[in-house]
């Protein structure tokens, strides 16, 4: 349990290291371009979802967001999801991960990923793919390995239906697997909760865009057993209102 | 033609916006001097002679409503004419009042290596506060252009008109002249959009496929159908509507650095024969010229005179020229129409007897969208309707989309292979290949079976005489005024794709960027074909440095000589060209974001 603190204390100086060391970089690379280079080094932020969630009981804040600082083919990626309710926050998750693209639409991608939140906190060492499918279907897939011989495997696929050029309907959804039971954090093994959500957003810009939704989660198996057995329900069905914006 | 002959653009300009006498110093004024005012409806001034200081500044403009800063010659967007004559030695000395590296190529010119004004090949380019003096012999006349090399400080305004007047008697007679020069001006800057891009390679297309469209397209072909048509762009990813990277969402078009708003003017005398030298200085944007009401007679192409030939309509690509003349015979105005090829926008400016008296202007024609053909998936069989006939492509789709994920590239080398080559004047007979350097993650497409693009007017103007009753210019109608200068066959043929990935909006040559690439080694004066296929769905416009691209159009005898060529999407183009130019020379995609990638170094030795 000590080794463990330490390693964590190690894994929030990489990322708290690796966030300033961006900024710096930041700082430091504009203007992106001089004299015709064709491969900047460039910085993306992407807060995909920052959103208030209408449910019966207390309503959640939740961010689920992306940065990469990089170049065509090589990028240093962070994703971020927190879920604060009543200013507690009950989740949060960083990965920060290397990308590499493997062919034209796609992106291998390998790091870690830590969980502060809840208790206790998870690390993982994380094998993931991201890209566009036929079809025009994002997916981002990651095996995650964890410590004690935990596994998690995550799909997520997305989609975006243009109702006018800046009026996007996002259908998504995302299934979580897991290897082992983690009863500490009331997690079963196998399929243990899918997440599907409808975003209908308006870009003012493109790099802004408001938008209104639902959003249905549902336990599975043994997840779903350990909820029950702690009076929880088992699915949730959640307006949601938010902004979805990046630079 | 006596330039004092042509007051509207010369006399009047001198004038009115130089102190007198200082044509033949030059401009040292630069900056004190505002002649790049909006409000200014007549265009740039002339300056003549064989002397010139030209000052690289940064000037104040508003074309928009906004106030931005823009890269200037002597406080001019566009630059001054310049006016030289063939025979003549110039003196050029410029000088960088910029913060950053500047530079000046001299755009069609045939002059020495060290002349040529591309930093990194010819000089190390001009440093803040520094001079550089160009000086060369001016072997040729016609329309040409100049611009930075250096940046994307063309984006921002650094680009002028050339003019040379011919030693012997011009072929083509006319009794007044306009530069109508086109270009696209941001209010962002360059360096911005070009990072929107990297992140968001549809930024700014605003066409995309909507739902509405599919329920329409449901309803009128039925869902097998229309799942079929959309099967191929679903399965690569990309978009029909994708036409320009960069669009009238963000550019203004300007004639002459007129905005359509305003109006450039070019005033005539009913009765004149007018001769406008149309020049695309644009950083992105290829347009699809007209006037209504008026035939153009084509006159010349990159500066060189051809075999007069007489269109209603012509497309220009960045950075290409094409000499017209139109006569009109009454006391009418005219407007000369000019719109983006994905019809997002348009410049326009009036040809008039009556500075008061204006033409109305038309409406763009509808947005083409691509089709097989444009994709490189053209089949001999098929009419060249893209835009119209979607019926015939359903039941190919479904076998083309398919091999070209699963294609396998060829490795074969044509060079160890002895091999006939097509004849001079009548472009290449080999087959395409595709070469391994070409898979990887930098690579989204290869075009199947490129067609040619010398027939083809291009996407958006195809059928145009059916439709509209307007004959659209095609490569296939240019044939040189002059006998071919080089008749030799060529010894080897160099096969080189246009490669690209759109969404990660990457630009490179046989799937190898510019700083990945070795050069292409030419032996001193040996006659080689370049065959240019183009792997990606956007147009791009190649230009050679140094040495003439003789566009091979089925007329070996009088071969059209060009300096930038548009390789049309999906399609391949054959031109020769003769090493006799020692040095290093660039040769890049004029697609200034395209550029840096889609770029290679000529070594002639």
């Amino acid at each position: 349990m000590k080794i463990f603190k330490k390693q964590l204390l190690m894994f929030k100086r990489v990322f708290l290291l690796s966030i300033l060391s961006i900024s710096l970089l930041l700082s430091y690379v504009s203007p992106v371009l001089a004299d015709g280079k064709d491969d900047p080094l460039l910085t993306k932020v992407l807060i995909d979802q920052f959103e208030k969630r209408n449910t019966d009981g207390s309503d959640p804040w939740v961010l689920d967001g992306q940065a990469w600082i990089g170049k065509d083919l090589q990028k240093l990626w962070i994703k971020a999801e927190v879920e604060k309710v009543n200013s507690e926050t009950e989740e949060a998750e960083l990965q920060a991960l290397y990308s590499h693209a493997i062919a034209p639409y796609w992106d291998l991608q390998f790091g870690l990923r830590q969980d502060f939140q809840p208790n206790p906190s998870r690390s993982w060492a994380v094998f993931g793919i991201q890209g566009l499918a036929p079809y025009f279907f994002e997916v981002d897939t990651a095996l995650f390995i964890g410590e004690s011989g935990r596994t998690a495997l995550r799909l997520e696929a997305e989609y975006e239906l243009l109702f006018t050029q800046r009026l996007i309907l996002t259908p998504e959804i995302e299934v979580n697997f897991y290897g082992k039971n983690d009863k500490a954090l009331g997690i079963g093994s196998g399929l243990s909760d899918v997440e599907a959500g409808l975003r209908l957003r308006y870009e003012i810009r493109r790099e802004f865009a408001p938008y209104i939704g639902v959003n249905w989660n549902k336990s599975f198996g043994n997840t779903a057993d350990f909820a029950r057995d702690e009076g929880q329900d088992t699915d949730d069905l959640q307006w949601v209102i938010g902004l979805r914006a990046w630079f | 033609m006596n330039l004092l002959d042509s007051p509207s653009m010369s006399r009047r300009r001198f004038v009115t916006g130089i102190a007198a006498g200082s044509a033949f110093f030059g401009l040292g004024l630069g900056s004190t001097l505002s002649l790049a005012s909006p409000s200014n409806r007549l265009g740039p001034s002339m300056l003549k002679g064989n002397q010139f200081d030209l000052n690289i500044g940064y000037q104040p403009v508003n074309f928009t409503g906004k106030d931005r800063m823009a890269t200037a010659v002597n406080g001019s967007v566009p630059a001054p004419i310049l006016r030289w004559r063939e025979g003549e030695r110039v003196t050029l000395r410029v000088k960088n009042n910029l913060a950053v590296d500047s530079s000046i190529h001299w755009h069609g010119l045939i002059l020495p290596t060290e002349m040529d004004g591309v930093p990194g090949l010819s000089f190390d380019g001009i440093k803040p506060g520094k001079t550089f003096e160009y000086q060369f012999d001016v072997n040729q006349s016609g329309t040409y252009w100049y611009h930075s090399h250096s940046g994307f400080q063309e984006q921002t305004g650094l680009y002028g008109a050339i003019i040379i007047d011919p030693k012997e008697p011009d072929p083509v007679s006319y009794d007044r002249e306009y530069v109508v020069m086109l270009s696209d001006w941001s209010d962002e800057d360059p360096e911005a959009i070009y990072a929107k891009l990297k992140k968001l390679s549809h930024y700014y297309n605003f066409r995309e496929r909507t739902v509405g469209d599919l329920w329409q397209d449901i309803k009128d072909k039925g869902v097998t159908q229309t799942w079929n048509e959309r099967d191929m762009w679903n399965q690569m990813r990309m978009s029909e509507t994708d036409i320009s990277d960069v669009t009238g969402y963000t550019y203004t078009y300007l004639m002459n650095g007129v905005t359509p708003d305003e109006g450039w003017i070019g005033l005539f005398k009913r009765g004149e024969k007018v001769r406008l030298r149309f020049i695309n200085g644009s950083a992105m944007t290829i347009f699809d010229v007209r006037i209504p009401g008026l035939k153009m007679t084509v006159v010349a192409a990159d500066g060189q005179n051809i075999e007069p030939v007489t269109i209603d309509e012509f497309r220009i690509g960045v950075a290409e020229t094409y000499d017209v003349l139109v006569e009109p015979s009454d006391d009418s105005a005219y407007t000369v129409f000019a719109q983006s090829i994905d019809r997002t926008g348009f410049t326009c400016g009036t040809l008039t007897p009556d500075i008061g008296m204006t033409a109305s202007i038309p409406n763009m024609d509808i947005a083409p969208t691509l089709g097989h053909r444009d994709m490189g998936m053209g089949m001999a069989s098929m009419p060249e309707t893209s835009e119209t006939s979607a019926v015939d492509h359903s039941q190919h789709q479904m076998s083309t989309a398919k091999t070209i994920s699963d294609k396998k590239t060829d490795h074969k080398s044509h060079d160890s292979l002895p091999e006939v080559l097509g004849k001079a004047g009548f472009g290449s007979t080999r087959e395409i290949t595709h070469v391994s350097t070409e898979a990887g993650p930098q690579v989204d497409m290869r075009a199947i079976s490129p067609q040619s693009g010398l027939t083809d007017p291009g996407i958006g103007l195809r059928n145009h005489l059916q439709k509209y009753g307007r004959k659209v210019l095609t490569y296939a109608d240019i044939k040189n005024l002059y006998p071919t200068s080089d008749p030799r066959e060529p010894t080897r043929e160099i096969e080189l794709h246009l490669t690209g990935n759109m969404s990660r909006y990457m630009w490179s040559i046989n799937g190898v960027k510019f700083a990945d690439a070795d050069p292409i080694q030419l032996r001193y004066g040996e006659r080689v074909r370049i065959t240019l296929v183009n792997d990606t769905m956007m147009s791009h416009p190649m230009h050679l440095h140094g040495m003439w691209s003789e566009l091979e159009t089925g007329e070996p005898s009088h071969i059209p000589r060009k300096h930038t060529v548009i390789v049309q999407p999906g399609s391949k183009i054959s031109y020769l060209v003769t090493a006799d130019a020692r040095g290093q020379w660039a040769y890049h995609c004029h697609l200034i974001f395209h550029m840096a990638g889609m770029f290679r170094q000529v070594t002639v030795s």
